[in-house]
């Protein structure tokens, strides 16, 4: 019985008890709400609810924790030397799950019968053949230990699944029960449901938790596995990187930080100067007319998406800056540079910067402008002398949360900045950044337990703290700024 | 006070008249106006910014939705394509789309000898003017109509890419005399089968339902798939942020206690707002697709990656507009003796719907045009099938407009370059669309207290 | 009205300083100022007093024009000072308002040092030679706020760390740095208390010695205590403008005396 199946089947017993719960609960009063302690919909929520939720849990839980267990129990039937030193475990199993769907879809296409799906053996049949027959491609020949695995494989999850069901409609039917007969005209009702309410709600917001938790485990381990194989200082100090995929790379984060920080650089260069000096003339100086056409324009380049700054810098820019300024002053030859990226993502942070000095801009109180012009200042003289450096935390802040967003920034500097890891200082050489090589790393076709592959964990763990540091530093600058002035 | 008749008071300025400028205002207004000037220009750069950006953008993909097609009359030989002669779609789909070339090649023969244009080309060589893709579109409609068989129909082909880009100024004869792919003496014929009439541009509404196609044939390429999975995915993030989202506010907004949790909680949105959007996508490889075993490719992994990194813009617009309902509302209702849970679904939560809608659909949009994260969980794969109907359809694998794009942008054959173009048209049409419709609820809805 | 207490004034006629004739403001299309006429004499303490809303503020505000920076406003009628309408377009309103300084209701001083405050001035005017010129100027302005004493330790400390009161000294001493001629004060002592109200207001004395100040406030003993005239405004109209002594004992128009007297307000 599939999950969605059983899902139905919960919800059916939920509709149903919601029905049941409500009318007992009237039948027990006699048919007048008053006699009720809550309205009669609260006594089918009640049920709805006690039927509903736990059965839930416990098939989210189950669909979690089975095929674990299970491929715990199959990968005994891997003999330890199948293990060779080109290939894993976790290869081995994807083969055996390879497999044992495609004994599924055999038994489906009416190929094979159960029986015989349970009993084949390599010796007799050409299980790859019969299995091609139905459209289910394998690479090689099936070896006989991964046929007796899948098939061990199938009867454990059908086992399972028939488990599953059982427990699953077993739970339903028990909170059904025991929150119908305890519907009576004295049972609160209300208070229960709304009790069951506040979990969901504080679930809900325990995502965020989970969320973070879940992208530092998901990071820390793998991370952990990649210094096993590779050691961290050559990660955090070694100054070459080039993967080499028979095994024996140089990974050192060196390179990659540094292109990062010079496309950064370059695109606060751009972005902080324009965007500020925009938030500047728009909250200062711009006439209502004006302001209410170019403040939107600027922010139209906040919800263009980077695929298409990526685009943008990949066909326009990049060749552009090739034609009229790296090969006529011989700095480089190539259309994607630190350059192009730098520019391209300095445009995307324009309305970042812009909107949020805006805002910090217009914090500052209209007394210290008049306090300013009242002794003859000029407009220019009054904001870069008395608003500029009030707001000059905030800004700071801006800044910063610019400067991570930038460090973070994958499409644009995937399609713009190019390949090559390199130290270098021109500008117009190409250079890549920690996020493309993650996207490299984690996309090409490779055993998913070598160093070349994991250290893209390792990467994007340290992505991840040097923006959470940023932005930590920034919001809490931003907010003592907020607080100073509220 | 004294302090007066102590310090001598400084030498009066000399009287000056107001009505002249004296040379050091003169010097400060000069730098004000620089001043000015600066700020206008730094605005009027971030609006030439976005106005290259779009000039660049429908330069290279309007074209995307123009098509170059040629009608021609196509015999089908009941003897080459259903050898039985019982016109059993099982029997015929043996024949491969080898068997249907020759006879679009006779087809283009036929038609250049009927109207007349000479032509030095081989009958090879005229039937490459139409797109490697043609025979299996012949087939696919063979297949679908059966009884077409043994006779002759009119059929609309696609013309080979770099035809199409001929008539869209991407290739000239200049290029075609160096490309293996196309000959100066098949533009020509290209301009006479125009003249006649055989061959002729329209709007191209393949590019919006038909799958991609492979990098030799940008010709064929569409969006359908990647639409269907960039919908899928949105309904994911709809179905599963809006009420996550929208629980989680109102406990934070109206329930928590102040306390330590509440505030990790709170610097913890904050912080997964500003977390850059690749490490969602290592999450989603490592916790869905490694631990869970969700498959690859497939739009439910893409919806619930998608789904961590929109809960973040919709709680904070959510709590936004919770904290705009103005306390009295609450007071009201639980002065009449409703539970505080009571006052917040029945009255608090429905006031500020407006502003969560809104914020919803900035998000929704937010996440259509997000590609990094999706990238890591496989959905730069090469996908030609539909998705199935929702439900299982979320786990078939698919692709997603912004991957799609990405994908286009590294095959080599220019022609991608304007699909991807189009494609980004097409988005941002998306786009667009989804925040006139914020923009209009706000205006609609917004309430001001 | 005990406490009302008429001193002794040296009214001497004196040249006028500022005429205001024919005086017109709108917000938008809400008429602020009426037609409004008065003459201010130089060296002398003039007091607009009446009930909020009258436009004494908005009309303090078109002596130096920092009426401009509000959009919406307009101003017709002539402001002239020294006999020169400072209406005119030939006049710039920054070297105007070095000419008139002001003094607003909060204490706003910079985000800055003392030092820096009070430097503010006459760094943007150029009217400091060199350091020596300018720390100076400095201590001349503090000790003309009345307020040296109790800052000269910590010059280079952020202004915003004194008492409000003191804050309000160290305005009008920022004021007084640029030479002023004129000195608006639009309800300097509104945020202060009674003790730091008292000391800014025997300020307002000395520096009538050497300026013409002109000081918008809700209070009638304020006027009473500072001002040697008193203007009276009441929905937009200047209702009545003479010697403060004859305002507050023997008014001629009976809005004024019911303003004076509680009635109104």
């Amino acid at each position: 019985m599939s999950v969605f199946f059983l899902l139905i089947i919960v919800l059916g017993f939920g509709a149903l008890g919601f029905v049941l719960g409500r009318s007992r609960a009237l039948a027990s009063a006699d048919g007048n709400i008053r006699n009720l302690h809550s309205l009669p919909n609260y006594y089918g929520f009640n049920v709805a609810l006690s039927t509903i939720i736990p059965a839930l849990g416990l098939l989210a839980i189950l669909s979690l924790v089975l095929p674990i267990l299970i491929d715990n129990r199959v990968s005994t039937f891997i003999p330890a030397d199948s293990i060779s030193e080109d290939t894993t475990r976790s290869l081995v199993m994807s083969d055996v799950r390879r497999v044992a769907d495609g004994l599924d879809t055999a038994v489906a296409a009416g190929a094979m019968t159960e029986d015989e799906a349970q009993t084949v053996s390599t010796e007799t049949t050409d299980v790859r053949e019969r299995l091609g027959a139905v459209g289910v491609a394998l690479g090689s020949n099936v070896e006989p230990f991964v046929l007796r695995a899948a098939q061990s494989y199938r009867a454990q999850a059908a086992a399972a699944q028939l488990w599953t069901t059982f427990l699953i409609i077993g739970v339903a039917i028990g909170g059904f029960a025991i929150s119908f007969l305890r519907t009576n005209r004295e049972f609160r009702a209300r208070n229960v449901v709304e009790n069951g309410v506040l979990v969901l709600l504080m679930a809900a917001a325990s995502i965020a938790i989970l969320t973070t938790l879940g992208i530092v485990f998901s990071m820390v381990f793998e991370t952990r596995n990649f210094f096993q194989d590779y050691h961290w200082t050559d990660f955090f100090f070694g100054t070459t990187w080039s993967p080499n995929f028979r095994g024996d790379s140089d990974l050192g984060i060196i390179p990659l930080l540094w292109g990062t920080l010079y496309i950064s650089f370059i695109a606060l260069l751009v972005a902080v100067p324009i965007g500020l000096f925009a938030a500047i003339y728009l909250s200062e100086y711009a006439t209502h007319k004006f302001r209410s056409f170019a403040k939107p324009a600027i922010e139209i380049l906040a919800g263009i998406p980077t695929i298409v700054y990526g685009l943008f810098a990949l066909i326009t820019v990049g060749p552009f800056l090739r034609d009229y300024f790296a090969q006529p002053s011989g700095l480089g030859e190539s259309a994607s540079s630190v350059m192009t990226a730098g520019l391209v993502m300095g445009i995307m942070l324009i309305p970042f910067v812009s909107s949020l000095s805006d805002d910090i801009i217009n914090a500052v109180p209209q007394s210290m402008r008049d306090g300013s012009l009242g002794i003859g200042a000029t407009h220019s003289e009054t904001i870069r002398q008395v608003v500029l450096p009030a707001a000059l935390p905030g800004i700071v802040g801006a800044v910063l949360l610019a400067a991570s967003r930038a460090i973070g920034e994958t499409m644009i500097v995937v399609l713009g900045a190019g390949a090559a890891a390199r130290l270098d200082l021109n500008p117009f050489e190409a250079m890549t950044t920690v996020t493309v090589k993650i996207v490299s790393q984690l996309t090409g076709d490779t055993d998913f337990a070598s160093p070349e592959t994991l250290v893209a964990f390792a990467l994007g763990l340290t992505l991840f703290v040097i923006t959470l540091g940023l932005n930590v530093f920034a919001l809490y600058i931003v907010r003592k700024y907020r607080e100073q002035y509220e | 006070m004294t302090d007066l008749s102590a310090g001598g008071i400084p030498a009066a300025r000399p009287k000056s008249s107001l009505l002249t400028e004296d040379a050091r205002t003169k010097k400060r207004n000069a730098a004000e106006r620089r001043f000015k000037i600066y700020g206008l220009s730094a605005v009027l750069l971030g609006v030439a910014a976005l106005v290259m950006l779009l000039i660049s953008i429908l330069g290279n993909g309007l074209s995307a939705f123009q098509q170059t097609y040629v009608t021609l009359q196509v015999e089908l030989p009941a003897e080459t394509l259903d050898k039985e002669g019982n016109r059993n779609r099982d029997e015929m789909a043996k024949v491969s789309t080898f068997g249907y070339s020759p006879l679009i090649a006779v087809a283009v023969e036929n038609a250049v000898t009927e109207a007349g244009i000479e032509t030095e080309l081989s009958p090879q060589d005229q039937g490459d003017i139409i797109s490697k893709e043609a025979a299996a579109q012949l087939r696919n409609f063979v297949l679908a109509n059966p009884n077409v068989v043994g006779e002759t129909i009119t059929f609309e082909f696609l013309a080979n890419g770099r035809i199409d880009g001929y008539l869209k100024d991407r290739v000239t004869r200049e290029t075609a005399a160096l490309d293996k792919n196309v000959s100066p003496g098949q533009l020509d014929l290209t301009d006479a089968l125009q003249e006649a009439g055989i061959l002729e541009q329209r709007f191209n509404w393949a590019f919006l339902t038909m799958p991609d196609a492979s990098g030799q044939r940008p010709e064929a390429a569409g969006l359908g798939v990647a639409i269907m999975g960039s919908l899928y995915m949105m309904l994911i993030v709809l179905g599963l942020a809006l009420p996550i989202g929208v629980a989680a506010s109102i406990y934070l907004e109206e329930f928590a206690p102040k306390n330590r949790i509440t505030d990790i909680i709170e610097v913890n949105i904050s912080n997964l707002a500003a977390v850059p959007s690749i490490v969602f996508g290592i999450l989603g490889l490592a916790i869905f697709i490694n631990f869970a075993g969700l498959p690859q490719s497939a739009p439910i992994v893409g919806g619930l990656v998608l789904t961590l990194m929109t809960l973040p813009t919709i709680i904070i617009a959510t709590r936004a507009s919770l904290k705009s309902v103005p306390p009295s509302i609450r007071d009201a209702a639980l002065g009449v003796g409703a539970s505080k849970m009571q006052s917040v679904f029945h009255h608090v939560l429905p006031l500020a719907a407006p502003g969560i809608l809104t914020g919803t659909i900035i998000g929704l949009a937010q996440a259509l045009g997000e590609t990094a994260p999706l990238l890591l969980i496989g959905m730069v794969a090469f996908v030609r099938e539909y998705p199935s109907g929702p439900p299982e359809g979320f786990f078939d694998p698919a692709s997603a407009l912004p991957v799609q794009i990405y994908n286009w942008t590294q095959r080599s054959d220019p022609a991608f370059v304007e699909r991807a173009s189009g494609a980004i048209i097409v988005l941002l049409i998306f786009l667009v669309s989804m925040n006139a419709l914020a923009i209009f609820l706000r205006r609609r809805f917004e309430r001001r207290w | 009205m005990d406490d009302l207490r008429i001193v002794e004034r040296d009214v001497d006629a004196k040249e006028t300083k500022i005429s205001a004739k024919n005086v017109q403001v709108y917000y938008g299309d809400n008429h602020a100022i009426k037609d409004v006429n008065v003459e201010i004499a130089d060296k002398t303490v003039t007091a607009f007093i009446g009930p909020s809303g009258c436009g004494k503020s908005t009309f303090l505000r078109c002596i130096n024009r920092m009426n401009d920076t509000i959009d919406v406003c307009r101003v017709e009628g002539d402001i002239a000072i020294d006999g020169e309408d400072i209406y005119d377009r030939k006049v710039d309103p920054v070297q105007l308002r070095a000419k008139v300084g002001m003094v607003f209701q909060k204490p706003n001083p910079f985000p800055k040092s003392i030092y820096d405050n009070i430097a503010y001035g006459p760094r943007i005017h150029g009217l400091a030679k060199n350091k020596a010129d300018l720390d100076n100027i400095v201590e001349q302005s503090l000790r003309r706020g009345a307020i040296w004493d109790e800052v000269k330790d910590r010059l280079h400390e952020p202004g915003t760390g004194l008492s409000g009161g003191q804050q309000q000294r160290l305005c009008i001493a920022r004021a007084v740095a640029t030479e002023p001629e004129v000195l608006l004060m639009d309800e300097p002592c509104s945020a202060l208390d009674p003790i730091a109200t008292a000391q800014v207001e025997e300020l307002i004395d000395e520096l009538r010695q050497n300026y013409s100040v002109v000081i918008v406030t809700h209070s009638m003993q304020q006027a009473a205590r500072v001002s040697q005239k008193t203007a009276f405004f009441h929905l937009g109209y200047l209702v009545e403008y003479g010697e403060t002594g004859t305002i507050f004992t023997n008014p001629e128009d009976p809005r004024t005396e019911s303003y004076i007297t509680g009635r109104i307000g």
